[in-house]
């Protein structure tokens, strides 16, 4: 194996029970394209003994019931979904519109953010809510989404100490990513605003508001 | 009828086979420490092999049972006692209404699953009743709670004094060899990291949990960074970060991460290492191959579901 496959298709077992796909080394808009139509694709014809598989920014792990089915049938199952993703095919996004009061207690950062880029706190408010964003990939906690598609101009270090208490709901922007808060939890992202969407709520379905390929629009809430 | 927690352990929870489907969501899929003892208990009882059990972690329990229920233990680590009276472990019994089932800390384990005939009655949530604390799916458990068990617990009278045999436990031990398949980013390591990690002994940090065990010892190298683009995580995986002290991803571990990963933990021998006292056993490494472990571990889960029981001539008082 070598170290640089950029754009390269590559299939690796991950233990007894995983299949990771990887379409590139890069986090690229096209690597992860190629990946949610994949993910398309696999919904379309699920093999028994699949358990699920977990799409991710350039890549893609299928984990499989070793007692049900081998290895081999799952690379092939792989390997034919790949070839039957017509060549200009997108998946359909689900589009999701998420609330946000910006600044205030609940954005404490929105200044530092506007000081840090030369900017008014109502520029950075637009720029953060212009762009539409896409699902690139969830993890960290259930429910959080990492969003491909923040403005350059917005890119702020995460805090040098981070917050022990950051409430469900915070939205914040940390280097070149921003995201929200599904659960109260520790942390160091730079916090912009705050919304009253439930992203995750396992009592009822569905228990998240966000899939992975979702494209996503944040809508400044007037005071 | 109701299991009356008296001492919970230090991490205790209720655990299924895993909350599966959810982790493109960011969702753990949680589930026992140790596969093969949780298992065992519950295929002891002719439950479901994946019924939720009680997994009691790293000190001492209390528990008392208020009702007539066909039990069993499986794990290592703890000196079993009903009222005071020492009971194997990996052994079907009969309990009855106020018995005290206590599990006593010794060396040599971590972890230990009461099973309960019919299974743990616990709330469920999205298709598991395995408990995530970290995300509000239930609580450890705690002291005057109390957990629901099938009324009809104690029907496979049948069953008690029936034992897995010494050969069909998995082989603990304090200073264990764990195999494991090499990669997936195994290249972006450098030169003589793979041969380092092989020979080195490593201990297992207090820092440990459900999510991973940190691991202590020789310091491994990356060709350039430890950081990878993203990507998803399996059970077993020894993740790599900058440091070069590994950290085996265990039940709770995140779905998806950034640092490169050396090997995967063998799934036979990932109940050996969930077993490995923090702070006190050492574990060594040892390469084995893909084909291979997949046939040892579809092989123990065979063996397993078509056991052929000891029967131990056991006095029930009923």
């Amino acid at each position: 194996m070598n170290a640089n496959h950029k754009g390269f298709l590559r299939f690796t077992p991950v233990g007894e029970g995983a299949l990771l796909v990887t379409f590139d080394g890069a986090l690229t808009a096209e690597a992860n394209q190629q990946v949610f139509a994949l993910d398309a694709q696999l919904q379309q014809a699920p093999l028994p003994g699949v358990t699920e598989w977990i799409p991710a920014y350039c890549s893609l792990m299928v984990l499989y019931d070793l007692c049900l089915v081998q290895l081999t049938a799952v690379e092939k199952w792989v390997k034919d979904c790949l070839a039957a993703v017509p060549p200009k095919f997108e998946p359909p996004p689900q589009r999701v519109e998420i609330r946000v009061r910006y600044g205030g207690a609940e954005g404490p950062d929105l200044p530092f953010v506007a000081v840090y880029h030369h900017l008014t706190p109502a520029e950075v408010i637009a720029r953060h809510a212009a762009p539409v964003y896409r699902v690139g990939m969830m993890g960290f906690m259930p429910g959080f989404a990492y969003l491909l598609g923040l403005d350059p101009g917005l890119a702020t270090p995460r805090l040098a100490t981070p917050r022990t208490h950051i409430p469900a709901g915070s939205v914040g922007i940390a280097g070149e990513q921003t995201g929200v808060y599904p659960l109260a939890s520790p942390g160091g992202w730079r916090l912009i605003g705050q919304t009253d969407a439930v992203l995750f709520d396992p009592e009822s379905e569905p228990y998240f508001a966000l899939s992975p390929g979702d494209e996503v629009r944040f809508i400044p809430l007037e005071d | 009828m109701t299991l009356l927690i008296q001492q919970p352990a230090l991490l205790m929870t209720v655990q299924d086979g895993g909350r599966r489907g959810y982790q493109r969501y960011g969702m753990p899929a949680s589930g026992p420490m140790d596969w093969w003892a949780f298992r065992a208990a519950n295929l002891l009882l002719g439950n479901a092999p994946e019924a939720a059990c009680v997994e009691v972690g790293f000190s001492s329990a209390e528990i008392q049972l208020q009702g007539r229920a066909l039990l069993a233990v499986c794990g290592t680590g703890f000196r079993l006692t009903i009222n005071h009276i020492e009971m194997p472990l990996w052994m079907a019994f009969l309990g009855r209404p106020g018995d005290t089932i206590r599990f006593e800390k010794r060396t040599g384990g971590n972890w230990a699953y009461l099973a309960v005939a019919g299974g743990i009655q616990s709330p469920v949530w999205m298709g598991s009743r395995s408990a995530y604390p970290a995300a509000g799916l239930g609580k450890p458990l705690a002291a005057g709670e109390h957990l629901n068990i099938p009324v009809s617990s104690a029907g496979g009278v049948m069953f008690a004094g029936r034992a897995i045999p010494q050969a069909q436990q998995p082989a603990y031990a304090a200073d264990p060899v764990i195999g494991v398949i090499p990669g997936p980013h195994l290249y972006r390591f450098a030169q003589g990291s793979w041969e380092t990690f092989l020979a080195g002994a490593y201990k297992v940090s207090t820092q440990s949990n459900r999510m991973g065990y940190r691991l202590t010892g020789p310091s491994l190298a990356h060709h350039s960074s430890a950081d990878l683009v993203s990507q998803a995580i399996v059970l077993g995986a020894v993740q790599v970060p900058g440091d070069g002290q590994p950290i085996v991803m265990m039940a709770d571990h995140p779905t998806t991460g950034g640092y490169t990963i050396i090997a995967t933990v063998a799934r036979t021998d990932l109940p050996l290492l969930a077993q490995v006292e923090p702070g006190r056993g050492t574990l060594r490494f040892k390469a084995v191959d893909l084909h291979a472990s997949q046939q040892a571990w579809v092989g123990v889960v065979k063996m397993l579901d078509q056991i052929e029981f000891d029967q131990e001539d056991l006095w029930t008082g009923f």
